[in-house]
């Protein structure tokens, strides 16, 4: 197990080192940096020196060997934008993200999963059909959109919750939270809901057609023929039995809804790692590009590799095939 | 009648103790952030007008733009390359420290020194000396007749406080560490600095030691970055902000029809223009071989008369312009109704000159254009191109964003046939866009035509304005520069498009003042 572990963490090193040197290569397509750094009368002179100072005019190659270099030691370099060390700047703005990703996360499990159950308990019912509908909606309108029509509504129209930021924070040493203040968590629902909505539907929907699957097979049957509970079998061994789909497919989402909540934070202003990750795109500025994008690479792997423990932990057969294949000797 | 005195006097009584308690928050929201609290990290308008507002020059500007005194109460100009300057006495930084000579003089060497983006303010200035401790000398480099103009937006920072927190120097890219002055600030103006988060929001408090008798009723000011233009209208609409900065184009008439919401505009001091690469013996992006079709003024001029920009007022950019016929708006020394006015637009004309240079079929060239720095740019970009169509000439648009865009087309490279700018001279004087836009490109080293991106050049035009730098006489410089911009215009050096239209939007109850420059003063701001 621990083996399993490192082997993990040694491969997430290759994955990430692989990251960094594909997106240096793409950071020749990103635009000049300096135009945007110096004022707008600063001479040739002065432009050309400090674009060799910051190593831009070196290959590729040389600036991601450079990268590798100074982050072993953990060092990102100074943001062309804001002037302050990508660590910091990251570390700064990571728990906005990781909060509003958890967040999204919990709420698309604890809808999605018994909207699933129940859509696929109640096959014909009109409110399963209803649900269907609805999360046809989720599944297809584009993040951004529903960001600016759940503004449009619960902002403009209704006046009841903030269109914009996080509210106040309160800190916690090394971790600046929203969660504890009334206006933090009005100010939460609307991107959560916003960047939860897909993965939500995605669960029911998945939920639903495993629990079709399940609820065919025979062992069903059979704990229905023992008298069991419809609680019990409906719950105890239906709903245990599609877990293991449900957790891959929720686990890989958690990655992307951290990666991919660059959206919903550009709508909702929201002062997290997306919102700084798209400034620098389009300020060219490459030292806060390049850690946020290894930083992701990590998050992934780190997803994965819980995802793949938590098999253990829902699928007994895992663990004695691997139990057993120990035991072989190999 | 005594009675009537004892009454007022209770009433008035009544209203100072009443005051404290009104909280008068005003909320602001612009697209982009303060990029530093450190005024000398970039030469750039937002920076600048905000931190105006925490910092304050020698000589600052009021509601119509002109000089006036602030840090400095009174100057003379001892011989023609000298100015002393008479400090204001009993200012404090808002960390309770005096104001005297010594802090000008650090602001002076920090100004110019390693890290700072702003040394061109400064770069006529040889020396800044201090005579005592409330007077400064300046000594230039030849006679300066605007020198004045040139430093109202150098602030002046606090020797003592920039040495005790490590922050003598602006912020160093090349290093891995932050100058304490970039999230701090610490000046002598009418606001001071409260709580600083980076991208998210700044507050500031009113200074009640301020020198100067304050217009503003305000108690309190966040501004906040609202990056979506959807959100930040839509923020505006839900009244959880009271003023935007930056309007959407597109936003404004919704904005208009909104009862309680108005939107605020004002010709703006920037410039939008075409510009045409005149150096090369072929161009980059055309086909046209083996010549360059843009080094004849009739091609120029035929560019110039195919371009409708009443049309391009009225669809592209819905009113919010104001076509202009020179390189410098309304607002900068040295414009005249007479420069302002446009070349009428001749389609006819267009193509009976490009027959006489011998493009009588037209040619393809390619255009430049950024997608995200100028109101609706890629748009006029691609009405030029459907204009010019209509005498043959085929425009190949490339409009990209701006860091793409200007590593593309400005120096060394220049690597454009024919391009879009906008351009606001930073020191309200024509001389600046002369220097930088019209006049020759010089070698790496100096900056003079360092924008003149398509390499114009007219020894007269150069000669002038050399000439106009050093000329203290108004009426001889003020000729000088309508001669410079006349054989300027008559050349088609540029086509100069418009000056865009300062657009914000606020609350009704919210009284402002709009400055030609895009400047946002706190000081003027007064919440009903």
């Amino acid at each position: 197990m621990i083996a399993f572990i490192v082997q993990r963490l040694v491969q997430s090193v290759i994955v990430m080192l692989t990251v960094a040197f594909v997106a240096f290569a793409l950071f020749n397509f990103v635009g000049d940096p300096i135009a945007n750094v110096v004022g707008q009368d600063t001479s040739l002179e002065d432009r050309a020196k400090l674009r060799e100072s910051l190593g831009l005019n070196d290959p590729f190659v040389v600036q991601f060997a450079r990268f590798v270099g100074r982050a072993a030691q953990g060092e990102f370099g100074l943001s062309y934008q804001h002037a302050r060390p990508v660590d910091e700047l990251i570390l700064e703005r990571m728990p906005a993200t990781l909060e509003l990703s958890f967040v999204a996360a919990l709420l698309a499990l604890l809808i999605g999963v018994p909207m699933g159950v129940y859509t696929g308990l109640h096959r014909r019912g009109s409110l399963s059909r209803l649900l269907m509908t609805v999360s046809l909606i989720g599944v297809s309108l584009p993040t951004f959109l529903i960001g600016i029509l759940l503004i449009l509504v619960f902002s403009v129209q209704l006046g009841w919750l903030p269109s914009f930021g996080r509210g106040p924070t309160v800190d916690l040493g090394w971790w600046q939270t929203g969660l504890l203040t009334s206006e933090g968590l009005k100010a939460l629902i609307l991107p959560a809901v916003t960047l939860g909505l897909f993965q939500m539907t995605l669960i029911m929907r998945l939920v639903r057609a495993e629990m079709l699957e399940v609820l065919r097979t025979d062992y069903i049957k059979f704990a229905r023929a023992r008298g069991l509970t419809n609680r019990a079998v409906n719950f105890g061994h239906a709903l245990k039995n599609t877990m293991v789909p449900v957790i891959t497919i929720t686990g890989l989402q958690l990655g992307s809804i951290i990666a991919f909540s660059i959206i919903t934070e550009t709508v909702f202003q929201w002062p997290g790692m997306g919102l700084l990750f798209i400034q620098a795109v389009l300020f060219a500025d490459i030292p806060v590009m390049a850690a946020y994008l290894v930083l992701m690479a990590f998050f992934f792997v780190v997803i994965n590799l819980i995802v793949d423990l938590l098999y253990y932990v829902v699928d007994p057969r895992l663990r004695i095939d691997r139990g057993t294949a120990a035991g072989h000797g190999h | 009648m005594s009675k009537t005195i004892l009454l007022s006097a209770v009433a008035a009584v009544a209203i100072l103790a009443a005051q404290p308690a009104m909280a008068k928050t005003l909320k602001w929201a612009n697209d982009g952030d303060v990029n530093s609290m450190d005024p000398y990290a970039r030469n750039e308008t937002f920076l600048l007008s905000f931190m105006s507002n925490i910092y304050e020059p020698l000589v600052r500007r009021d509601k119509n733009l002109k000089v006036e005194p602030a840090l400095a109460t009174e100057w003379t100009q001892t011989a023609p390359d000298t100015w002393r300057f008479k400090l204001r006495e009993d200012v404090k930084f808002h960390d309770g420290a005096p104001f005297t000579a010594d802090d000008v003089v650090f602001s002076y060497q920090r100004a110019t020194g390693p890290g700072s983006n702003i040394p061109t303010k400064l770069a006529s200035v040889k020396e800044v000396r201090k005579i005592d401790d409330h007077t400064v000398e300046f000594v230039t480099n030849g006679p300066n007749p605007i020198l004045l103009e040139e430093i109202s937006d150098w602030y002046i920072m606090d020797k003592e406080w920039s040495e005790a927190n490590n922050a003598t120097q602006a912020a160093d890219l090349t290093k891995n560490e932050e100058t304490y002055a970039s999230r701090n600030a610490n000046g002598t103006g009418p606001f001071m600095l409260q709580d600083r988060q980076p991208d998210v929001k700044t507050v500031l408090v009113p200074n009640p030691n301020w020198w100067d008798e304050p217009e503003h009723n305000l108690t309190e000011v966040v501004f906040s970055r609202i990056g979506n233009d959807a959100t930040r209208v839509a923020a505006l609409l839900s009244g959880e902000i009271d003023m935007i900065y930056t309007v959407p184009p597109q936003d404004v008439e919704r904005i208009r029809r909104t009862p309680g919401l108005r939107i605020v505009e004002g010709p703006e001091l920037r410039t939008i223009f075409l510009g045409f690469d005149q150096t090369r013996d072929e161009l980059l992006e055309s086909s046209v071989k083996g010549k360059n079709p843009f080094k004849d003024p009739k091609v120029r001029e035929a560019f110039y008369r195919a371009i409708d920009m009443d049309a391009i007022k009225s669809k592209v950019m819905r009113g919010a312009s104001a076509p202009v016929g020179t390189m410098i708006g309304e607002g900068i020394n040295g414009y005249t109704d007479e420069l302002g006015e446009r070349y009428p637009h001749d389609v006819e004309l267009a193509r009976k000159l490009l027959a006489e240079a011998g493009y009588a079929d037209g040619f393809e060239v390619g255009l430049d254009c950024p997608n995200d720095r100028y109101v609706n740019d890629e748009a006029i970009c691609q009405a030029v191109a459907s204009m010019l169509a209509r005498v043959g000439v085929k425009v190949n648009l490339n409009a990209q964003t701006r860091s793409k865009y200007f590593a593309k087309i400005l120096g060394p490279a220049y690597d454009t046939s024919f391009y879009m700018l906008g351009w606001t001279p930073s020191t309200y004087d024509a001389h600046n866009a002369l220097y930088n836009l019209v006049a020759s490109r010089g070698d790496d080293k100096g900056s003079q035509g360092l924008f003149n991106v398509g390499g114009y050049s007219n020894p007269r035009v150069d000669e002038l304005t050399a000439a106009i730098l050093s000329e203290t006489d108004a009426d001889k410089r003020d000729a000088m520069i309508q001669e410079a911009l006349t054989i300027h215009k008559e050349e088609f050096g540029h086509i100069p498009l418009h000056q865009q239209t300062v657009v914000w939007a606020a609350r009704d109850n919210v009284d402002l003042v709009q400055l030609a420059d895009n400047y946002f003063p706190l000081r003027f701001v007064r919440l009903q």
